[in-house]
């Protein structure tokens, strides 16, 4: 059985027809093409696959597409500024080199914004616990720590 | 994932018809264990009937006796309650330490204690604090709702509505935290009741969430982390695994144990 799955993401109303067991994560990354956002365990531990709900960050390779219908999704693909000037974390991300393979990005950065709108001027230690659910199997985490430290000066 | 059909619930009284009208139903609250059931195949139901939509299972409600949380609770939600954080503060910390932060603003309370996990949290906090089980036909104590591994009081069809928490003179929580999955290897919730009675709630330990009987009536005569600091717990009946044998979580409960009492009293 399909079903009829909407929702708004990055800002733009988005629909398609989709199995109701369909993940998220498959409807953002198959549906819509929209594949910044990345599966990497599939089992909600790496957290790759972070993207925000109503705002706040959730596992989309752990919920149903359905339970997200009628809500407003932003992606990593929908952080920057329209004329391309990266969103604030992502630029602190650059400037920190708080990548490596760039992988777990995405959803580190996904997290991370998450993360200071509920503490704008976290410690290192609340950086670390905080970021509890996002793995990095290069083990970057030095900097990208740094990173939102960085991100939290200019951004706050 | 197996297929299934999708409902959606307004409310708990059509959560319970929809439940009732299809043997292989499922209920889904957050999701955070169900949907990684169900892509692992361990769990296959015909239909998954989202609670997101009952407004009268959501809701946290303080008083002067206790908090009530409503079954979808989202463990973020609870662990950010100015309110929670007031009147029972170690029932926010406790939802604060759950998993992580994404999966921490999708968990709900009603599913954790619904599943009942052997290694979750939100068990200890059930037991330890006396709280009290509400569900769409009767409300359960404590002591008897948690009968065994991923098994409770809860009768088919049946669905919890809210928990009531009683506010107690003083609790904490510790737990050992498996350094990989970061599910409770070891928790203990000590808290100390208004009539002054202590319980000793361990999660993560057994097959299922248990009291120790020697560390509550210890505490009761003396509220202090000497009291508990030489009580063993036998290991027999533990669990034993990979990550921790019998013995070893016999020890840590002690060790945790000692910490919640030094907790709670700082």
């Amino acid at each position: 059985m399909t079903v009829k799955v909407s929702m708004t993401v990055n800002g733009k109303p988005a629909a398609a027809e989709v199995e109701e067991r369909t993940l998220l994560v498959t409807f953002i990354r198959e549906s819509l093409r929209l594949t910044g956002t990345h599966v990497g365990c599939d089992t909600a531990q790496c957290g790759a696959c972070t993207v925000h709900v109503n705002g706040q960050a959730m596992k989309s390779c752990n919920m149903l597409a359905m339970q997200a219908e009628g809500k407003s999704i932003t992606t990593i693909e929908g952080i920057a500024a329209a004329d391309g000037t990266l969103h604030p974390m992502q630029e602190a991300f650059r400037q920190n080199h708080g990548l490596q393979c760039g992988f777990c990005t995405p959803g580190m950065v996904m997290s991370a914004i998450d993360m200071l709108n509920h503490y704008p001027d976290p410690d290192e230690a609340t950086i670390r616990a905080e970021l509890d659910g996002n793995l990095c199997r290069c083990t970057g985490y030095h900097n990208i720590v740094k990173s939102i430290q960085a991100a939290a000066k200019t951004m706050g | 994932m197996y297929a299934f059909r999708y409902q959606t619930a307004s409310s708990a009284a059509d959560a319970a018809s929809r439940l009732a009208a299809h043997e292989d139903a499922k209920l889904l609250a957050g999701g955070q264990t169900m949907i990684a059931s169900m892509k692992l195949r361990l769990a296959s139901p015909s239909d998954l009937i989202d609670l997101a939509g009952a407004a009268d299972l959501h809701g946290i409600t303080v008083d002067a006796k206790g908090v009530t949380l409503g079954a979808m609770s989202r463990h973020a939600e609870v662990a950010r309650s100015a309110d929670v954080q007031k009147a029972i503060p170690v029932l926010a910390k406790l939802a604060g330490g759950i998993g992580d932060r994404m999966v921490r603003n999708m968990g709900t309370m009603g599913g954790s204690v619904a599943n009942n996990d052997p290694a979750a949290d939100y068990p200890a906090a059930v037991l330890g604090l006396n709280a009290t089980v509400n569900t769409t036909t009767c409300s359960i104590a404590a002591d008897d709702f948690f009968l065994g591994m991923y098994e409770t009081a809860l009768q088919p069809g049946e669905i919890i509505t809210s928990i009531s928490f009683p506010i107690a003179k003083r609790a904490a929580y510790m737990k050992f935290k498996n350094p990989a999955s970061r599910y409770a290897m070891v928790g203990v919730l000590v808290a100390q009741l208004a009539d002054g009675s202590v319980r000793v709630a361990v999660t993560g330990a057994g097959p299922v969430v248990f009291r120790v009987a020697a560390m509550e009536k210890a505490l009761e005569a003396s509220f202090t982390p000497a009291a508990v600091a030489s009580i063993k717990v036998p290991a027999e009946g533990l669990n034993s695994d990979i990550h921790a044998q019998a013995d070893y979580r016999a020890h840590l409960i002690t060790v945790m144990a000692k910490r919640a009492v030094e907790a709670a009293l700082a």
